[in-house]
């Protein structure tokens, strides 16, 4: 099969985890206080998807395989669209659009701060993810997407942040973005790509 | 829509405590050794009685009107599917899910310290004395969420009384059981085990104080402290000590576990408080579980009639 024939099968496997949610919704299995179940639960997609996102580029160095860029896109978009799940979770669940009560939050808890900067951040680099605009950033394209390094650290501390003792959690998917991180350093050499 | 509020639970609805636990332990077995095995491990089970067999025991109380709210009580499954109990873990639901294998009798407690009775008193020896008590509190979270729940104890001072304490008895200091092969959340530090506890003598002796032993007018499930803790309803639920395997009466301020921890985020006094933020959240409000706005937070959780007059002249910002 075509790389490009997997998209739709990959396409339903990073729509599992909603799914999965919606189900666990509807069948009352959100614990007792589905509200902060709902908002851990995306908060943690999200950072998975942002890891598996990061994950693309080393393996295609470690692998050889230069198809595997084909599919960086829609797991970046997924990463956006769990992001957005989490963040209108907070806004529309949690706060229920107590904006006062929200700006506050921004401003006075450092782990919103980042919560909310790595979401801002996210933005740009789903509006620029069409063919279309790749194409019309050019060389502008590659530098803002960068940004995404960023991101993830913001992403981590958010979630160090807001742990009450158990830092455990938060300090592994930290390890693996350093990970992810430090193997796209033309330093670290694999073998050739395959032809 | 994603939030369903549970629909309220009569007692004789529930499930039988063992056989929710038997189901857990069907639903790990299956997952370790297969179906085969699973069936196996059941199968002894249903020959061999199991020794919590005591838990969900009815208990005969009469209630206290003087300090129960008319709230509508959180159900009982909420109760006691979400809960805070380190000891077996750090989700909520692993209180619940791991606590299978904990076994709450036969229990005694250590009684140490300043006291004219120090000694090692059997679980029946504390409580038969007294008459049990249905209260129903407000229970308040640090993590901004409570509920209201039916519990049934007996005043801690009450008991305390009965080993008395000396005049050098100024604190009590309370150690929650430590049993690494019954709770798995032991494993890992993420406390320095045991969990202790403390309350300044007068807080101890405050009628509002209970020692629990039940809830819902049965005796505590395991995730919930079986078999004997503490309720103090105006602090938050952190100070409420479970599983209790000793009390002591000190003459200095004892150590406490979160206080440890974190020691500028959890004061030694953690009255409930919506003047004073958490370090890293709000306490103004709380998501009363069940509920889909937040309310507003009360100050001592709603029971400063009876118990601000403990800390006047005291600055409250800094004794958090």
């Amino acid at each position: 099969m075509a790389p490009s024939g997997k998209k739709p099968l990959l396409f339903l496997a990073c729509s599992i985890p909603f799914c999965l949610l919606i189900y666990n919704g509807i069948t009352n299995n959100l614990t007792a206080n589905p509200i902060k179940e709902i908002t851990h639960f995306t908060g943690e997609w999200t950072l998975n998807f942002l890891l598996i996102t990061l994950a693309v580029t080393p393996l295609r160095k470690i692998t050889g395989n230069n198809a595997l860029i084909r599919y960086r896109r829609m797991l970046g978009l997924f990463t956006f669209f769990y992001a957005c799940l989490h963040f209108s979770t907070f806004l529309a669940l949690d706060h229920f659009f107590d904006w006062a009560e929200i700006v506050r939050d921004i401003v006075k808890r450092p782990y919103v701060t980042v919560g909310f900067t790595a979401f801002i951040l996210l933005i740009p680099l789903a509006v620029t993810s069409t063919n279309k605009m790749t194409r019309r950033l050019g060389n502008n394209w590659r530098k803002l997407h960068r940004l995404i390094y960023l991101i993830g650290v913001c992403a981590i501390f958010h979630y160090l942040w807001l742990v009450k003792a158990d830092i455990l959690p938060p300090v592994i998917y930290g390890l693996i973005l350093c990970l992810l991180l430090a193997l796209r350093s033309p330093r670290i050499k694999f073998k050739s790509r395959k032809t | 829509m994603l939030i369903k509020t549970p629909d309220p639970i009569k007692p004789s609805q529930i499930t039988d405590k063992q056989q929710y636990l038997n189901r857990r332990q069907f639903i790990r077995d299956t997952t370790k050794f297969g179906m085969a095995g699973a069936l196996l491990t059941s199968a002894t089970g249903l020959i061999l009685p199991a020794e919590t067999a005591l838990a969900g025991t009815k208990l005969s109380t009469v209630k206290n009107h003087e300090f129960s709210t008319d709230e509508e009580l959180t159900p009982y499954d909420a109760v006691t599917s979400y809960n805070n109990f380190y000891e077996f873990g750090t989700d909520k639901r692993d209180p619940a899910s791991r606590s299978g294998k904990f076994k709450p009798q036969p229990w005694s407690v250590a009684i140490d310290g300043e006291c004219m009775k120090p000694g090692v008193y059997d679980y029946e020896d504390i409580i038969k004395p007294h008459q049990l008590e249905e209260r129903i509190y407000r229970l308040r979270c640090v993590e901004a969420w409570s509920m209201v729940i039916p519990w049934v104890g007996i005043p801690l001072g009450d008991v305390l009384k009965r080993f008395e304490p000396t005049s050098r008895a100024k604190y009590v200091s309370f150690t929650t059981v430590m049993r690494p092969d019954e709770m798995p959340g032991l494993r890992r530090d993420v406390l320095r085990w045991p969990y202790r506890e403390g309350l300044r003598i007068d807080e101890a002796m405050h009628p509002l104080t209970i020692l629990t032993v039940g809830l819902y007018g049965e005796t505590l499930p395991n995730q919930n402290g079986a078999p004997i803790r503490l309720i103090v309803p105006w602090k938050y639920g952190f100070k409420s000590i479970k599983s209790i395997v000793k009390i002591e009466f000190t003459h200095k301020q004892p150590k406490t576990s979160w206080n440890i921890s974190a020691p500028h985020e959890y004061g030694f006094y953690a009255n409930v408080n919506p003047e004073v933020d958490h370090p890293r959240w709000s306490q103004g409000k709380e998501r009363r579980i069940g509920d889909f706005l937040k309310r507003e937070t009360l100050k001592f959780n709603g029971y400063g009639e009876q118990v601000a007059a403990l800390y006047n002249g005291m600055d409250l910002r800094k004794h958090y």
